[in-house]
């Protein structure tokens, strides 16, 4: 298949059918660097990793490096980390501060909001040639700063952020904005968790979109208990405050999937963190503060687990952090984590949290370990001649969601693949080269 | 005195070799019960109070590799920073049998080498030994998958009835992005 190939006959929404070969095939994993990766918005990094003037954080989007740097001037910029003379990169630390990016091939140096500067031997070699100017570093075409996350797009034509986002923002929302409501004010832990799992980056992606039918496979960390609670006799992986909760799986037009919960309107705050009555506390008066802040009704709403079209997981409260499933190729994807707290909470609170991250989440965490070996061999299994035959099911709960469920968003009160479902219908969309009505999912 | 100076100050007299040889044993042992997959008998190996840590491991420009190059055991997210309430919960994990990553187990070697002791301390009238050494773990799962793990260990281990037992454990995986898809073993 060419990069312009018609992948739509690999879809087939109506019946709930996905062929195998979108997760192993090369050529489709070649045209999805070309057709997603350079039009969706990306989650490139978050501000607190970027404090000052001169602070930068390599970064990736899609397979290729980026820089995201603080200039001098405290405005943050991404670049291609790629030197305009050869391609050298530019940046080769995970982060630090600089006052200027130099190439080590030929030197070329360039500023921290991406002008070319220094050309060695410029008066003898370049004098005449070269217009500086028009050889500043590769930038994105759109960059936002939304509550603390860095977000960008090659594509001039993007809507604007919170376009894309549209009703699943308020979902991002509840995982950025501070435990007791105020908006934002979330930080990045130091250690973001990096590493490469042998498979196609939307089985990681989809994982989060609101697959809750794969919690079994979560058996032996439930038995066990490694929950905030867990010291205290509590088994599970994290605290039962969702246990009487509605749950909800509402998928977004512009493909955008999550897995929330409605507490119970006359509901008792349940008791979590009980493995340490200082954290326990705080809890509750954070709790008790939404509530009061944002009012009894909203107050019900909880974030959870979710992904933002194409490559952005987040996972809302227990633990609480934003993935990127970055594409390596069809069979291989670089997966980052970036752990978050409220930046103003006390430090026993954070080194609790912490604690309970590690346990629980990334290649060393007792939860998600089983994630990984099934998308493993879930690629694996999207390979075999005869297996490519039969497509996946996507069948689950097809024709049972509602537009006019509790939150804005076409929405499950039951287990359902349909923000799957709508995932791949845009994924083929974008596959196609459809205009940003059809990617907003305006002409659904 | 320095764990250093004191160490320097055994090495090479027959005593420092005695003692050497009772920490290789130990760590010797130790590989021999994680190969066998006797993990509550590795639990039994480590003190109530342990520190187990794996750092994050980042590219930082030359001059910064003093104190920027890994993640800190205070404020930072690391691969691994437990004590033995977690750890013994990794075990409990294996023996569900539904650990998915670890079922079927993983068939490990794990190779010990250039073991070393570093420092004897009196501590409170308990001898604590510092010993480092490396360690090389073979990882073998279903049929095709493989992973090699080379590690540097800076074990503190504390003399218990006579016996040793590790009472901090620090280990350096020298990779920034991890390359393998999960870290179920024990180092
Ligand atoms: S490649 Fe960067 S200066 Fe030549
Ligand atoms: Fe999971």
């Amino acid at each position: 298949m060419s990069a312009t190939g018609n992948t739509a006959p690999l879809i087939d929404i109506e019946r709930g059918m996905i062929a195998r070969e979108i997760f192993s095939s090369e050529s489709i994993f070649q045209q999805e660097l070309e057709t997603i990766f350079t039009r969706a918005w990306l989650f490139v990094g978050h501000e607190s990793q970027i404090p000052n003037p001169g602070d930068f954080f390599m970064s990736r989007m899609g397979q290729e490096s980026v820089i995201v740097a603080r200039d001098k001037r405290s405005k943050v910029h991404v670049f291609l980390n790629s030197c305009r003379h050869r391609g050298m990169r530019l940046c080769s630390a995970d982060h630090g501060n600089t006052s200027l990016f130099t190439c080590p091939y030929h030197s070329w140096s360039f500023t921290t909001d991406g002008k070319l500067f220094g050309v060695p031997q410029f008066k003898n070699l370049y004098e005449g040639c070269l217009d500086r100017a028009e050889w500043s570093l590769v930038e994105v075409a759109q960059l936002e700063v939304y509550k603390g996350t860095i977000w960008a797009t090659w594509d001039p034509a993007a809507p604007l952020l919170a376009t894309y986002l549209g009703d699943a923002k308020l979902h991002l929302d509840m995982t950025l904005d501070c435990r007791d409501g105020r908006e934002g004010g979330s930080e990045v832990l130091l250690g973001v968790h990096k590493w490469i799992i042998p498979c196609n980056w939307k089985i990681a992606a989809e994982n989060f979109l609101g697959d809750s039918y794969h919690n079994p496979s979560h058996r032996s960390v439930d038995l066990i208990g490694i929950g905030p609670s867990a010291e205290y006799g509590v088994k599970g992986r994290r605290d039962n405050e969702l246990e009487t909760a509605q749950h909800l799986w509402i998928s977004f037009p512009a493909g955008h999937g999550v897995h929330s919960a409605q507490m119970q309107a006359d509901m008792a705050e349940p008791e979590t963190y009980q493995n340490n009555s200082v954290v326990a506390e705080y809890f509750r008066e954070a709790n008790r503060r939404r509530k009061e802040r944002l009012g009894a009704e909203a107050n019900r709403l909880l974030p959870f687990v979710g992904t933002l079209y194409p490559n952005t997981s987040f996972h809302g409260r227990q633990p609480r952090n934003l993935c990127v499933w970055h594409p390596h190729g069809p069979e291989q994807t670089e997966a980052w984590r970036f752990f978050l707290v409220d930046a103003d909470a006390p430090q026993e609170v954070k080194d609790f949290l912490r604690t309970y991250y590690m346990r629980y989440s990334g290649p060393a965490g007792m939860t998600e370990q089983d994630d990984m070996e099934n998308w493993n061999s879930a690629t694996a299994a999207s390979r075999g001649v005869i297996a490519r035959r039969h497509p996946y099911n996507y069948q689950q709960s097809m024709g049972r969601s509602t537009r006019n469920g509790p939150t804005p968003g076409n929405t499950a009160l039951q287990m359902s693949e349909e923000n799957a479902r709508q995932y791949y219908r845009r994924w083929s969309d974008y596959m196609g080269g459809a205009d940003w009505d059809t990617l907003l999912g305006k002409k659904d | 005195m320095s764990d250093v100076q004191t160490a320097q100050k055994l090495r090479p007299s027959a005593d420092y070799f005695t003692l050497r040889g009772e920490v290789e044993e130990f760590l010797y042992d130790e590989a021999e019960i994680l190969d066998t997959r006797d993990f509550k008998g590795w639990l039994d190996l480590l003190a109530d109070d342990i520190r187990y840590f794996m750092p994050i491991t980042f590219n930082v420009k030359f001059g910064e590799h003093g104190d920027k190059e890994r993640t800190r055991t205070e404020k930072d997210m690391s691969w691994f920073n437990e004590g033995k309430w977690s750890l013994t919960k990794r075990v409990e994990q294996i023996l569900t049998g539904v650990h998915w990553a670890e079922e079927p187990l993983s068939r490990c070697t794990r190779l010990v080498t250039n073991v070393q002791v570093t420092g004897v301390r009196d501590s409170e009238g308990v001898e604590e030994l510092s010993a480092r050494s490396r360690l090389l773990l073979y990882q073998n799962r279903c049929e095709y998958e493989q992973t090699y793990f080379a590690v540097r260990r800076y074990d503190k281990l504390r003399r218990v009835n006579g016996g040793l037992k590790v009472c901090e454990r620090k280990i350096i995986l020298e990779q920034t992005v991890l390359l393998a898809k999960n870290l179920t073993v024990f180092f």
